[in-house]
């Protein structure tokens, strides 16, 4: 201990109450979710339970340090699971249907969805993609041309399955769902869109 | 029959003018339509059908009801008993007799419990109206809305001063960011940038004045794609339900956080009420 400088000691208090601050934080956000949410028939409580990823995004707000990206990209990237046949393009056509079409998976007494509907990307939502659909919003990168900008590569098609499989194995703590790790779409509806968004044939890259 | 006709015609002419609008200034505001769509079919804001919901709410309030068979005339919105003019400019805030921090809804449901005799679990069965069957609003609604438009022409000014107070606006931040669900989102994921849209409808940034002001300035409003006037409460469910998460627990802890800190990024809004939104 006492070849401990003052000066350390100190930094060392700090964060140590900074941590147990945090700590009191994050049981205090458990108390609130737990009984934020009504229990019973068509209500789903492990979509409350949040992973390391989640919770890491969460308390820094996505403001992450190295360490903490690396560790997320890491983990993330060993999620990822490939087609049965290995073929990352699929058909654009499906692909078209699978970027349009909704979530589905809505629960709760309101308005729950038939829980055997077809699930889709709902892409439109935050991003623009077939120049002719203008109903897209801007949360997320602008799509249109991706094929005729990027090529169609090995590379290109990977990264865009792994990225649409699992978008925080590329970007930790991206907004975007990560549509294949947590079951929203299976991983021939990601290689159709791969393909809807690289074929040249796709009106993405007319 | 023609009071039910009417909405959807008034909808379809809605959507087809935000369509075109959309068309016209390729991807730009589309703040505009909601406002030409209230320009063109009432005129003026004394017209907002919201205010038949808010006439009932007002009879509801005065009417002895529940198993106690009294008003709710003594309630007590945190300006003392009974008092409702500009109540709802202050809340969230703390209230001693609960020991906690509430909003409008919250507070109400506890008077209709405390006062009236009602049973909670009961009132909070169906605490919205189904818009998919042209349902009208559910009475507790309509109570919401008569005494949260009593803020009219106020501004939002909620208190920050209590521990409680302080506690839920930092808890309600958190909250805010928190991200859970199959689709992983939080409030931030769509609420903290400017000039975010999802598809073609606009989406509030929180950390600007003037966006935030904007939402909390407004409601209750009469949403005109349910055809029903609609409090906060909702606002919170209805986001948490198109997270794919459980229902929102009507009034809980949780709700009453995120109002506060949304409430608290908001203060000073002018509040125009009932408003009209998509």
């Amino acid at each position: 201990m006492n070849y401990i400088k003052p000066v350390t000691l100190s930094a060392l208090a700090l964060i140590a109450s900074f941590s147990v601050y945090a700590d009191d934080m994050q049981a205090k956000v458990q108390a609130y979710i737990k009984s934020g949410f009504h229990k019973g028939k068509n209500q789903d409580p492990k979509r409350l339970e949040q992973d390391e990823t989640l919770k890491v995004c969460s308390e820094t707000r996505g403001k992450v340090s190295g360490e903490q990206a690396k560790a997320i990209v890491e983990r993330e990237k060993a999620t990822i699971k490939y087609p049965a046949n290995g073929i990352l393009m699929g058909n654009w056509q499906k692909g078209k249907k699978a970027f349009t079409d909704g979530f589905a998976m809505r629960i709760g007494r309101y308005e729950p969805d038939a829980p055997d509907k077809v699930r889709g990307g709902n892409c439109y939502a935050c991003h623009a993609a077939d120049p002719k659909e203008l109903a897209a919003g801007n949360l997320g990168t602008n799509l249109r041309g991706y094929g005729k900008i990027r090529g169609n590569t090995w590379d290109t098609v990977k990264y865009t399955y792994d990225k649409i499989y699992n978008a925080q194995s590329v970007i930790p703590c991206s907004n975007m769902p990560r549509l294949g790790h947590n079951g929203v779409l299976s991983p021939e509806q990601i290689a159709d869109i791969v393909s809807f968004l690289v074929d040249p044939a796709s009106p993405v890259n007319k | 029959m023609a009071k039910l006709t009417q909405p959807s015609w008034l909808l379809a002419c809605a959507i087809g003018f935000g369509i075109s609008t959309a068309i016209a200034q390729d991807n730009a505001d589309q703040g505009a339509s909601v406002d030409d769509y209230r320009e063109m079919t009432y005129g003026d804001r004394d017209a907002n059908p919201a205010l038949l919901v808010v006439d009932r709410g007002e009879q509801l309030f005065k009417e002895k009801r529940g198993p106690k068979n009294v008003s709710l005339e003594t309630c007590d919105f945190g300006l003392g008993a009974g008092v409702v003019k500009g109540a709802y400019a202050q809340m969230p805030r703390y209230f001693k007799d609960t020991d906690r921090v509430q909003d409008l809804e919250s507070r109400l449901l506890t008077c209709m419990t405390e006062i009236q005799g009602f049973d909670a679990a009961d009132v909070t069965t169906k605490t919205f109206a189904d818009e998919r069957i042209n349902e009208p609003n559910m009475d507790i609604e309509a109570l919401a809305a008569y005494v949260a438009v009593q803020s009219d022409g106020m501004k939002l000014n909620p208190p920050a001063d209590h521990p409680k107070e302080k506690e839920a606006i930092a808890m309600g931040e958190q909250l805010f960011w928190h991200r859970h669900g199959p689709l992983d989102f939080s409030c931030a994921t769509c609420h903290s940038a400017d000039g975010k849209r999802i598809r073609l409808q606009n989406l509030g940034n929180f950390y600007t004045a003037k966006d935030a002001q904007k939402t909390m300035g407004s409601w209750p409003t009469y949403r005109v794609s349910h055809g029903l006037a609609r409090n906060m409460q909702h606002r919170m469910w209805d986001c948490h339900w198109q997270m794919r998460l459980p229902d929102l627990e009507y009034g809980s802890p949780m709700s009453t956080a995120l109002l506060a800190f949304l409430s608290h990024q908001a203060k000073d809004a002018p509040m125009v009420l009932p408003g009209m939104t998509r």
